[in-house]
């Protein structure tokens, strides 16, 4: 008998602000977090342009003893926990403390420290390195991090499914409890590679956007003039919990987790079949776990990365798996304010799906001015929507061909 | 002196602790809350700063802020 599970936390590091109600209402409002890049001088990439996190005080998390031996992205995403942990109102006893667990998705860990460290190494040798090199660097340090903080003893798991890494780790976080191997989870996403080798990488495949003279304007999902993605950071965490538990201490429900699907397109290492036929198998593979019908779906919050090959195959995937019902779909692509967190991006998008039902507001497609003949859904464009949903699914799609699909639901 | 003077920058720099709390007697461990990295990082500055190399049989022996003034003083003669 598998257990319900409901979203009774959410805590946000993004490029649109340090917290939730602030990425909130820069989100539901249109705005857009990318600019120049401003970490490290990009004057010789092809893209200079990304959604760095710009208001993060470290300090108020951390010592600087321990602030200066822990990445970014460790440090977004135990702020980000920090946050929906408090706003869950649970706290740890020696009842719960076996039985609360985090899993988080990441999908490089620290890049910019083995950047720093790799030309340690070469100009000045192996006894250069710093013995937080190793803690720094390995991506389940943030699921560490946060377990250390909350003080919580129950599993501890990293998802690095590449892009769909956040999506992958709330899935496994929601199965975590529906099947009684913990009755609550932290769980989400983080990721701060905004660093040459990063870019240069992304840049080489082709992947990120070069229109460096419009950041605003640069992440355009399903517009015809999309060029790549916008590079970006952050943290997103929910706090999943068992759902009789969360009724009975009166907690306040977002939404409740009522699917999870994944599937892998065994096709290339960074191309989607043009048919979109493992991403539609993976949202299919949601519906059959949360017993629904298509029609049953109101919203979608997209992977919609603003790549010329992603949101093609996406739109299509959807039409596969929902036929005429895709046409009534309400469906938003929030990296078009945000920019593509990467392994961060499930973990945030699984947090804005869950606000989405709980505020009866859909977040705009921002950018989409010129329509793709191949992209012919409603995408919510430029401006949000007011709009009960019911059910939401939120995409993630990984390089090496990964897929993940969450879908909640109104809690009644 | 002039030793004195730098390995108690370094320490209060590296171990984040309040400068007068680095005294002769300290323990990294025991007094100035340092764990077992934090002692490979804090010889590492050390050796960076006086241009020294400490071996590790005798970094296992600097236990104190006096042990380290005592082992660079004498190896810098």
């Amino acid at each position: 008998m598998k257990r319900r599970v409901v979203v009774t936390g959410v805590g946000l590091v993004t490029p649109l602000g340090t917290g939730t109600e602030q990425t909130w209402d820069a989100l539901i409002n249109g705005r857009s977090g990318v600019g120049p890049i401003t970490r490290f001088d990009a004057s010789d990439q092809a893209s200079r342009i990304a959604a760095e996190v710009k208001d993060f005080e470290v300090e108020a998390w951390f010592e600087k003893k321990q602030a200066k031996n822990l990445d970014a992205f460790v440090q977004y995403a135990v702020a980000a926990a920090d946050i929906a942990w408090k706003n869950s109102g649970l706290s740890i006893t020696d009842a719960n403390v076996h039985r609360v667990g985090v899993i988080t998705g990441c999908g490089m860990g620290g890049l910019p420290t083995i950047e720093e460290y790799h030309t340690v190494l070469v100009n000045r040798g192996p006894r250069k390195i710093t013995p937080f090199f190793i803690p720094r660097v390995i991506p389940n340090m943030a699921s560490g991090h946060i377990s250390m903080w909350i003080g919580c003893k129950g599993p501890n798991l990293t998802q690095t499914t590449a892009c769909a890494a956040g999506t992958h780790a709330v899935g496994e976080a929601f199965r975590h409890i529906a099947y009684g191997d913990c009755d609550a989870v932290i769980t989400g996403g983080a990721e701060s590679v905004i660093c040459p080798l990063a870019v240069g990488g992304f840049s080489a495949m082709k992947a990120l956007s070069t229109r460096n003279d419009e950041p605003l304007a640069a992440s355009r999902p399903f517009d015809l003039d999309r060029d790549g993605f916008v590079i970006s950071e952050g943290a997103g965490m929910l706090v999943l919990e068992e759902m009789e538990a969360a009724r009975k201490r009166g907690a306040t429900i977002y939404a409740e987790i009522i699917g999870y699907g994944q599937t892998s397109d065994a096709y290339h290492i960074a191309a989607p079949p043009e048919d979109g036929e493992g991403a539609a198998r993976c949202m299919a593979a949601a519906l059959r776990d949360a017993e629904l019908n298509p029609e049953d779906v109101d919203y979608i919050n997209a992977h919609g990365t603003s790549t010329p090959l992603n949101d093609k195959c996406e739109t299509q995937a959807i039409k596969t798996v929902f036929g005429a019902h895709a046409g009534q779909l309400a469906i938003s692509s929030t990296k078009s304010m945000t920019g593509h967190m990467l392994g961060a991006a499930g973990g945030i998008e699984a947090a804005f799906t869950a606000l989405t039902i709980h505020h009866g507001a859909i977040p705009p497609t921002i950018n989409l001015q010129t329509p793709d003949p191949s992209c012919d859904l409603d995408y919510v464009p430029n401006v949000a929507r007011s709009q009960k949903v019911n059910v939401a699914m939120s995409n993630s799609f990984g390089f090496g061909g990964t897929n993940g699909v969450i879908i909640l639901r109104r809690f009644t | 002196m002039a030793v004195e003077a730098k390995m108690i920058d370094i320490i209060v720099e590296q171990l984040s602790v309040d400068r007068d709390k680095v005294v002769p007697g300290a323990s990294f461990v025991d007094d100035l809350g340092a764990d077992s990295l934090d002692l490979v990082e804090l010889i590492m500055a050390m050796e960076e700063e006086f241009d020294v190399e400490i071996p590790d049989e005798e970094a296992e022996k600097i236990l104190t802020v006096q042990n380290a003034i005592d082992y660079v003083a004498k190896i810098q003669g």
